[in-house]
């Protein structure tokens, strides 16, 4: 399905701009519970979809930014290549666009990169009405600010993306899921000492006794590796990471608040109260708790990292780790660069933003 | 600069330089002339300039004090690290200071945990794969000067490297900066964890070219070594199919470690210099190199070689040992000075196109080549179509100087027209920075502005280079190497 409605949205933008009402940019609302409050005039990507361009050999896709992340993957496929930032979608109609917007990556993270490293260029229609290109189809490309992997995880609140360029890569000729039994220490490590060489692992996952290891590449590596680490194979091994990527894991079930600790990976066990399930090697705890946000966030902070409330938050608390005053300063002065009315998705990160 | 011009930049030299000794030790000022000739310039030797003093700080807090006072006077600021930059990123401006970071050259913290090291900016890039490698790890970017090449500047530029199909750049292997703004705040920006909450200032700074901020420190990630990378030569009698061979490992789902080729010219000049064994009647050579476990590669060494032969190449060898693998690499590394050696002047490009276009560019190439009269060599990271091609000219034949720029414009213009970029990894800096009108437009150029102003409205961090302003679109850089003075001719060159 192919539809560009790129001049409808420059003209969406630009009526914003001169009426001054806020727009509240989505793509199929699959991440409406994340992040900060939606405010504004509802503008809908979906629609404005197709693949602009791909090239197997290029190793590069260019989609609009409607389009749906399961045509993409479908159209990967074919060509046995794939999205290695492996996103989530939390719902069928999710959009890249969004993904790029939330950047959200699922677990081959850690081992392959996240979605901004792979994006090498994008259409964006900035808060002056401008129809702009940044960055491009090829990786290596110096010329000018990174405005395109700026775009990433800014919530749509610095322009509305209408295309984007990302890097795809070949998919692994084999994978396999092996599962042991460990503790969260026993859990951690086992991955401290698989970091120390190169290994063919491409997911973790620690929760309720159990580690899952996802192993892909070649044959051989796979089988060596699987030789070496042992544990029972999971039969549909797929079936689990997608699972566990669209937070459909019995784990995620409940309606409690879920924190997601960003910390680095060797991290001991946060103190926590509440279940945890730990991903990406380590660097990446789910814990569902009550516990007030202070005391999470400066846990978090405390080992090196961040706490995001991912879901079930509820209004009060902003869903993003408070930032530095100067940080918070340069926030400020960047999205008044890229978007000087305020017109794209006011609130949507941080309140006042 | 008239005589009057002269004076008040003497006066102002005086000025600055005594303001300054009041804040950092004697040595660390430098204003007489002779101290500061080894600042004119970076790695583009054709562009001299000296600044007004340099400043070579000590601590983070004297950095804050100089840009501080910098600030508060409206004087320039251009940070370096080593200077072997090629495109003119730390050439000074003369109204301004250099702000050396060569004394920042301590490795801080190694966490083998977390597999990360705390590096100031002026630690040498190899230095870091040194300073860890009994751990078994490495940084992964190695752009060709790393001997030399410093950290920061590798932020700066976000340099990539022999390796960058298979490891990324500079930005997908570091994880936190901290940085001094121009009103002298120190600022952390991303953190220990993999990602950082607000908006990807990481990404925004890497490859600023000095514009946005001071880097005062920078957390890498490190890689655990590859236990073992092999390397596949192979020889075509045709350019185009050498360019099919390798859009044929990339489609065959093969992600190799490096890959990269050299067009006859470039095969004869090499091969004269290193003696590595090239085929020198072969249209063009690439060196495709694997690694990872010795299962993995072995597999993957047998899969590029069914592809090659597939490819109609003439002939192909796997490198015996080790010792044959950074052989057959020689040649191509050895590429600038092996230049050097056939004429007195070679004016290098660094133009990014999709990989598809190869063939069709170097075809054009040697069309253009023919038609100004002026030899090219090409050698190129052909995995992510990063080339460079190498005119050939001599600076003291009327006109050749002028006829070489052009030809290296009518090139730019034609990497821009296929898709790609006018930088792949040297940066803008003054060199190319009226091609970026080419590359970017109007509304494009001011969006870059308006960044720059939210970080350094007064335009003091590196004025003049990278973006150009509206008004500056009309000039141009040019890159040449005189008779084989190169400038750190000791440094390996892609």
């Amino acid at each position: 399905m192919s539809v560009d409605r790129s001049r409808e949205l420059i003209d969406a933008v630009t009526a914003s701009i001169e009426s001054g009402k806020p727009l509240s940019i989505r793509g199929g609302n699959t991440k409406a519970f994340f992040g900060g409050p939606q405010t504004g005039e509802p503008l809908t990507m979906s629609g404005h979809s197709g693949m602009v361009s791909y090239e197997p050999t290029e190793l590069v896709i260019t989609a609009r930014s409607g389009t749906l992340v399961t045509e993409i993957e479908s159209t990967l496929k074919e060509q046995h290549q794939m999205l290695a930032f492996e996103p989530p979608c939390f719902g069928e109609r999710a959009t890249v666009g969004g993904t790029i917007g939330c950047g959200l990556s699922g677990p081959r993270r850690p081992y392959a990169g996240s979605v901004r490293d792979f994006v090498l260029g994008t259409r964006v229609v900035n808060g002056r009405g401008e129809d702009l290109r940044f960055g491009g189809q090829v990786m290596k490309n110096v010329a000018g600010y990174d405005v395109s992997r700026l775009m990433v995880g800014s919530m749509g609140t610095l322009g509305l993306l209408l295309e984007v360029s990302l890097k795809v890569l070949p998919a692994p000729r084999t994978e396999c899921t092996l599962i042991l039994e460990a503790d969260r220490d026993g859990a951690l490590e086992f991955q401290q000492r698989w970091s120390q060489r190169p290994s063919p692992i491409s997911g973790t996952c620690h929760s309720g006794g159990l580690l899952h290891v996802r192993l892909s590449g070649s044959e051989t590596g796979v089988a060596s590796a699987k030789s070496k680490i042992g544990g029972d194979t999971l039969d549909d091994g797929d079936a689990f990471w997608t699972r566990l990527r669209e937070h459909d894991h019995e784990f995620f079930k409940g309606t409690g608040r879920l924190w997601r600790l960003s910390i680095p990976q060797a991290s001991p066990e946060p103190d926590l109260d509440g279940d945890s399930l730990m991903e990406w090697n380590g660097a990446l705890r789910w814990v569902i708790s009550d516990s007030p946000a202070d005391r999470i966030r400066t846990a978090a902070a405390e080992a090196g990292g961040h706490a995001t409330l991912f879901r079930n938050g509820g209004a009060e608390t902003e869903a993003f780790h408070p930032l530095s005053g100067s940080l918070l300063k340069l926030h400020k002065k960047v999205k008044r660069a890229f978007d000087p009315k305020g017109v794209f998705n006011p609130g949507r990160m941080y309140r006042g933003l | 600069m008239s005589v009057a011009e002269k004076i008040s930049i003497r006066e102002l030299r005086n000025r600055v330089e005594g303001d300054l000794r009041q804040k950092l030790a004697r040595e660390s000022v430098l204003a007489d002339e002779e101290s500061l000739r080894p600042y004119e310039c970076d790695g583009l030797s054709a562009y001299r300039r000296l600044p007004l003093v340099v400043t070579l700080p000590d601590t983070v807090e004297q950095v804050r004090d100089v840009v501080r006072y910098c600030h508060g006077n409206g004087i320039p600021i251009v940070a370096r690290g080593a200077g072997t930059g090629l495109s003119g990123g730390a050439l000074p401006i003369e109204e301004g200071v250099i702000l050396s970071l060569a004394k920042f050259n301590k490795i801080l913290d190694v966490d083998t945990g977390n597999r990360t090291a705390l590096v100031q900016p002026g630690v040498r890039n190899l230095a870091i794969s040194e300073a860890v490698s009994h751990l078994g790890l490495y940084y992964a970017p190695d752009p060709s000067s790393q001997i030399a090449c410093t950290i920061g500047g590798n932020v700066a530029e976000n340099a990539g490297g022999l390796h960058c199909l298979k490891y990324g750049l500079t930005v997908h292997n570091i994880l936190k900066l901290k940085i001094v703004t121009v009103d002298g705040e120190l600022v952390t920006i991303g953190l220990d964890s993999l990602d950082s909450p607000g908006y990807d200032f990481l990404a925004l700074m890497t490859g600023s070219e000095g514009l946005l901020g001071i880097i005062v420190e920078v957390t890498v990630r490190l890689l655990p070594k590859p236990e073992c990378a092999k390397v596949i030569m192979a020889s075509f009698d045709d350019v185009e199919k050498a360019g099919n061979a390798v859009s044929d490992i990339i489609a065959a789902g093969i992600l190799p470690g490096g890959l990269e080729m050299m067009d006859n010219p470039a095969i004869r000049a090499t091969e004269d210099f290193v003696h590595a064994g090239y085929d020198i009647d072969a249209a063009a050579i690439l060196l495709c190199e694997v690694d990872g476990t010795p299962e993995e590669v072995d597999d993957e060494i047998e899969r590029v070689r069914r592809v090659l032969e597939a490819s109609g190449c003439i002939q192909m060898q796997v490198a015996a040992d080790d010792e044959q693998r950074q052989l057959f690499w020689s040649g191509r590394k050895a590429a600038f000075p092996a230049v050097g050696r056939i004429s007195p002047d070679y004016y290098c490009i660094d133009g990014t196109i999709p990989r598809k276009a190869l063939g069709d560019v170097l075809n054009r190439i040697e069309d253009l080549s023919s038609e100004y009269g002026l030899r090219v060599v090409n050698v190129f990271h052909a995995g992510d179509g990063n080339l460079h091609p190498l005119i050939l000219y001599d600076g003291n034949i009327e006109g050749e100087l002028e006829r070489t720029e052009q030809l290296a414009g009518k090139i730019l213009e034609m990497c821009i027209e296929v898709g790609g970029t006018i930088t792949g990894e040297h940066g803008v800096g003054m060199e190319k920075i009226d091609h970026m009108c080419v590359q970017f437009n109007a509304a494009e150029l001011t969006q870059f502005h308006a960044v720059k102003e939210a970080f350094d409205p007064g335009r003091l961090l590196n004025p003049d280079k990278a973006v150009p302003t509206l008004h500056r679109c009309a000039e141009f850089g040019a890159m040449h190497v005189h008779k084989g003075q190169l400038k750190f001719p000791e440094i390996e060159r892609f």
